[in-house]
């Protein structure tokens, strides 16, 4: 069953052209990815989903419904939660805060539940949010987005910037976030990294979508792979 | 070590507490009436920031909640048999209605913008009260409110704006402290992200704007106990700027340094203005000094100096 889809996405910033006609599906319980090098437009294409840059043609459906044009904080509300590339956290709160002004959907997720997934983070509840280190405030905009007991994860470049073992950590959590059933759609450049993860894999370059099918046929596909991602 | 200073500052509030309910005993008249005021200002500049220093909204006309109130409270007692608490309550309630329909307006705004809409809906609040001769008193103001005996006197005034401070203090902190404040600091740090969690902003800042609002009215009304007149000059303009300074010396990030910055003003105001009629320039400098050296205020730079020592812990436990 189609769970998110994308058809003919065009999206601007200002009068520039950035999204041309992006298409793309992601099943239930699936993780897909989204490759493509730096300022492709993978994370134009989650900002489009989260509504936070609007597309200005095309059609984005979740659950079969029409979102496009709804407000972020809806949106959120409809099961679909966001981890920015930025992945900012609110820093004068604590981090116990930051995970309880989140908006809950329903009692699936709970604050015990994040720090079960993300220990270190149940270590270092009461501090300021701002004086975590880079894979803390990663685990914490997992875990806010958790909160929300969303059914899809937009995972914008969830391991840049991190240092192996903490990737190697995260790599492990995101399987298991698929197997509690979440669909992911994950935007990486670290091609290895992301290969290890995926069902499916979408590969953009300059916001077009250059290809589509499983982890294999990429394998096997050196053009593609010298082309945009230069592995 | 949370725990110990937690015990600490519960022991410091109520030893400044027991000192201002002993202050009537040994303070001239005069001085009582102006810690009363700065009570009233204190509780005032709180009120704003709720908004200002922990949602991050510009709200540069805030005394209009707070003449409102002062002005509704003096309307009951003065042209209806209502009991007094009821119309000191109506005071707040008038004036968190009127927040609401002046939010409904603003928050569609962000930052500047916000603070102009705000500015220019406010002074036309002040413009009705200023020319309806009739119902408000225009220009004149009413004077000689009848408030009961009991508060009416000067320790009375007092010890009833200390209690009614004291609680709107607590009520605040509360709210502050709770998850509904803490989503509104959410969004003085970053609104988009606050609403890709979930938090409808508008919503959240305009229940923020009527509590704020609310609590300024309650300050209006208490002047009203105070001095006994209200006056159109309550809702100028320019009395919200001083309350945004206040804000802004005492330092906005920290729970009291409104109320400090409210004592220090209106100190000044008062013992300056006695020396010299350039007491606004006196009143000016100190802004500037305050800006350049403590950008988060008096009680801002105390709080930092103080804090270093609990970093430092924090660092070699975890």
């Amino acid at each position: 069953m189609t769970f998110l889809e994308l058809t003919k996405v065009n999206t601007f910033y200002g009068l520039s052209h950035i999204l041309f006609d992006v298409s793309l599906s992601v099943n239930k319980g699936e993780i897909v990815g989204l490759l493509g090098r730096n300022g492709a437009g993978k994370s134009t294409t989650m900002k489009s989903i989260m509504a936070l840059v609007p597309p200005r043609s095309g059609f984005i459906r979740f659950k079969g419904q029409d979102i496009k044009g709804k407000d972020p904080y809806l949106l959120f509300r409809t099961g679909i939660g966001y981890v920015p590339d930025d992945r900012r956290v609110f820093a004068d709160l604590s981090v116990d805060d930051n995970l309880e002004i989140v908006y809950r959907r329903n009692g699936d997720w709970t604050k015990e539940k994040v720090y079960q997934l993300f220990p270190p983070l149940a270590e270092i509840k009461d501090r300021r949010a701002g004086h975590l280190s880079g894979g803390e405030q990663q685990m914490l905009t997992i875990g806010r987005a958790l909160m929300g007991s969303p059914e899809l994860l937009l995972l914008d470049e969830p391991t840049e910037g991190l240092a192996p073992l903490i990737v190697k950590a995260l790599e492990n959590q995101i399987l298991q976030l698929k197997s509690m059933g979440i669909s992911i759609l994950l935007s990486e450049q670290n091609v290895k990294s992301a290969l290890k993860l995926v069902d499916r894999v979408y590969v953009i370059d300059n916001g077009r979508i250059r290809f589509e099918g499983t982890v294999k046929d990429l394998e096997t596909n050196e053009e593609i792979k010298k082309r945009y991602l230069m592995v | 070590m949370r725990k110990g200073t937690s015990t600490r500052n519960i022991g410091i509030g109520i030893a400044v507490v027991a000192v201002f309910f002993l202050l009537p005993a040994f303070l001239p008249r005069f001085y009582v009436y102006l810690i009363s005021l700065m009570l009233v200002y204190g509780l005032l500049a709180t009120s704003l920031n709720i908004v200002l220093g922990y949602g991050g909204v510009f709200q540069f006309h805030h005394c209009v909640f707070y003449g409102v109130g002062a002005y509704a409270t003096a309307l009951f007692l003065t042209k209806t048999g209502v009991p007094f608490i009821l119309s000191f309550l109506a005071g707040a309630v008038a004036a968190a209605v009127l927040s609401f329909l002046m939010g409904i307006i603003t928050v569609r705004l962000s930052k500047l913008y916000f603070g102009m809409l705000q500015i220019s809906l406010g002074s036309l609040v002040w413009a009705i009260v200023y020319r309806w001769y009739s119902f408000t008193g225009g220009d004149d103001g009413i004077h000689g409110i009848p408030v009961p005996e009991i508060i009416s006197s000067y320790n009375g005034s007092y010890y009833f704006t200390l209690a009614v401070t004291l609680i709107c203090l607590f009520l605040i902190y509360k709210i502050i402290k709770s998850p509904f404040g803490s989503a509104l600091q959410g969004i003085r740090d970053n609104p988009v992200r606050s609403g890709m969690i979930g938090i409808n902003v508008k919503r959240h800042l305009l229940v923020a704007l009527v509590i704020a609002g609310f609590f300024g009215g309650v300050a209006g009304s208490l002047f009203v106990v105070v001095d006994k007149t209200v006056f159109p000059d309550m809702l100028f303009w320019t009395l919200s700027l001083e309350v945004f300074i206040m804000c802004l010396i005492g330092g906005w990030f920290s729970f009291f340094g409104p109320m400090v910055g409210a004592a220090i003003v209106i100190a000044l105001r008062t013992f300056v203005s006695g020396y010299t009629v350039y007491w606004a320039l006196v009143y000016g400098i100190v802004m500037v000094f305050v800006i350049f050296f403590l950008p988060n205020g008096i009680l801002g730079f105390l709080e930092q100096r103080a804090k270093p020592a609990d970093e430092k812990k924090l660092i070699e436990k975890g």
